[in-house]
């Protein structure tokens, strides 16, 4: 579970992006983190991810302060995927997810047998068993995300956050995504917090809508959420289809 | 080819180059002689004192040099992300090539010779990268500035190069063209020392390199510790780069060619393949260079270029 406890961040200190969220986010629940452009949405996740510090407030990820941890503690905890791709010629999809598994590896990073079951596993609870040997660059873009996605479950955490995972794909890759992520956290009891500005599948298959609005955080449920005034102030009053 | 058979296909060319590598020079020696020198087996008195006493130095010169350009090439352009960077990038030749000519053009450092004139020049640099490495977050900073101190020192050589008589100039710009040959062999001992601490260094950077390729991001929640990794590599690529310049001079483009054929090779973005895949294409295309030097009377760092950039341009024009 991730507990925020009086949490505001900021990338400068002149310009505070959130202040005061305190909120707890269960285990086994797909939380998405929506709010308009530069709202904060990539930084807090940066400050879950212990790649940054917050202003103040303290943060619980499973217990454990990201920024009073070791990295290596971090890196069992919590597990990230990036927007965008990360394309590094030659390497392939087996390779890629099994670089997922170097928290738990030795010195040279080999994978031993339950290492190799692990990917194995993670590379088909993403749907991508058939591009085991194929090259990263060769993939398209939702084919990629979903192998980072499956890089972030062979690194086998409780905690996953992703960043703007259904950015570039088209339609129906949101709505698979989604569903693929919301799979993981109930299946697999996993906290997912993942940020997005595609609100209809958040809306589906989201356990709780977190909507960051003039430095507050509001976390409800996606029916809740529909009807508050900050929401209808991101939409801009136009009606959803869901 | 499976890569286990390509390491040993390589390892046994690179033992056919070594043997090559001692049978030419001035006094061409039959391999027959050669083979018998080394295996203390039949060979003449006269041969076997020049294979022993000059020529196998020079080949273990040159293979430890393809060894160390090879590690520390790959090493830098993986930190730095960039295809171009080769052992170099940081100023290292250029550390050392101040202290080379703070010897030759002005006379000063008079006790240490070029070797150890150029050691200290490498030194200080590596101390300067290593402190810059704790206060400096982005590796591209690092970058940008370790090739600004390098442009700065060259124009400070220059000046020194402008201000010299005829005998020291030259004497300057021979070392700059690199030489195997006048390594002693108690600066062969001292060479391979540092060379080995820089292998083994490398050996502890192998998982990182792996993550350091993903980016940033990925490495840090990886687990990975940056900074140390950084400063691992650094360290290692100094000892590696910097032996090498002290005891041959800059020897350039091996550093930044090898890694690239290394990669087409082997086929593989796996550093745990490509750093000893690197060591031993550089040790093979140092013996090669080494061949054609001797046998033409070339300086090594035109052989070196001139072999380099064909093969390079093969490598990438065959994707």
């Amino acid at each position: 579970m991730i507990q925020f406890h009086d949490i505001s961040v900021a990338n400068n200190p002149q310009n505070i992006l959130i202040t005061g969220l305190t909120q707890s986010l269960a285990q086994g629940t797909l939380t998405a983190l929506i709010g308009r452009n530069g709202c904060g949405k990539s930084t807090l996740l940066r400050v879950l991810a212990g790649l940054q510090r917050p202003i103040s407030g303290k943060i619980s990820l499973g217990g454990l302060n990201p920024h009073k941890c070791g990295s290596a503690d971090l890196a069992h905890t919590v597990a990230v995927v990036t927007t965008g791709r990360t394309d590094v010629r030659r390497l392939t999809c087996m390779e890629m997810v099994g670089i997922g598994r170097s928290p738990h590896t030795g010195l040279f990073g080999r994978l031993n047998q339950l290492d190799h079951e692990i990917v194995e596993q993670a590379i088909k609870a993403v749907g991508m068993q058939d591009f085991r040997d194929r090259e990263v660059v060769t993939l398209s873009d939702g084919e990629a995300r979903r192998i980072m996605i499956a890089r972030a479950l062979a690194q086998d955490t409780p905690i996953i956050l992703l960043d703007e995972p259904t950015s570039f794909l088209d339609v129906p890759g949101r709505y698979d995504i989604c569903e693929l992520l919301a799979t993981l956290a109930h299946e697999r009891n996993k906290t997912i917090l993942y940020s997005t500005h595609e609100l209809e599948p958040a809306m589906q298959y989201a356990n709780q809508i977190m909507l960051i609005s003039g430095r507050e955080a509001v976390t409800l449920p996606p029916e809740e959420m529909r009807l508050t005034a900050a929401f209808r102030d991101l939409t801009s009053g136009r009606t959803l289809a869901l | 080819m499976k890569r286990g058979s390509l390491f040993i296909l390589l390892t046994i060319i690179t033992g056919i180059l070594i043997l090559i590598d001692i049978s030419v020079g001035s006094v061409s020696i039959p391999i027959a002689d050669v083979i018998g020198a080394l295996s203390g087996g039949e060979c003449s008195v006269h041969n076997r004192t020049i294979i022993l006493d000059l020529r196998l130095i020079k080949s273990i010169t040159a293979l430890l040099v393809g060894i160390a350009l090879g590690i520390s090439g790959l090493q830098m352009q993986t930190l730095f992300h960039n295809p171009l960077a080769g052992p170099y990038v940081l100023g290292l030749s250029s550390g050392a090539s101040l202290g080379v000519a703070l010897l030759l053009l002005t006379g000063m450092a008079g006790t240490f010779g070029i070797a150890g004139a150029a050691m200290i020049g490498a030194a200080a640099m590596m101390l300067l990268l290593l402190i810059a490495n704790e206060r400096i977050k982005d590796v591209m900073t690092l970058l940008v500035l370790g090739i600004m101190a390098s442009s700065g020192i060259s124009a400070i050589v220059q000046i020194l190069q402008y201000l010299s008589d005829e005998q020291a100039l030259k004497a300057y710009v021979i070392w700059t063209m690199g030489s195997l040959a006048e390594v002693t062999r108690p600066q062969l001992a001292t060479m391979t020392i540092a060379i080995v601490i820089g292998v083994i260094i490398t050996i502890f950077t192998l998982k990182s390199l792996n993550l350091i390729m993903m980016g940033e991001t990925y490495a840090r929640t990886a687990g990975l510790n940056l900074t140390r990794s950084r400063f691992m590599l650094l360290l290692s690529t100094t000892l590696l780069a910097g032996a090498v310049t002290a005891f041959c001079g800059p020897i350039g483009f091996v550093g930044l060619a090898v890694p690239h054929i290394a990669r087409g090779i082997f086929r593989t973005a796996d550093h745990r393949i490509l750093i000893p895949g690197s060591a031993l294409m550089g040790a093979i295309m140092m013996l090669c260079s080494d061949i054609v030097s001797r046998q033409f009377l070339v300086p090594i760092n035109a052989v070196t270029s001139l072999a380099g950039i064909p093969i390079v341009i093969y490598i990438v024009l065959r994707k």
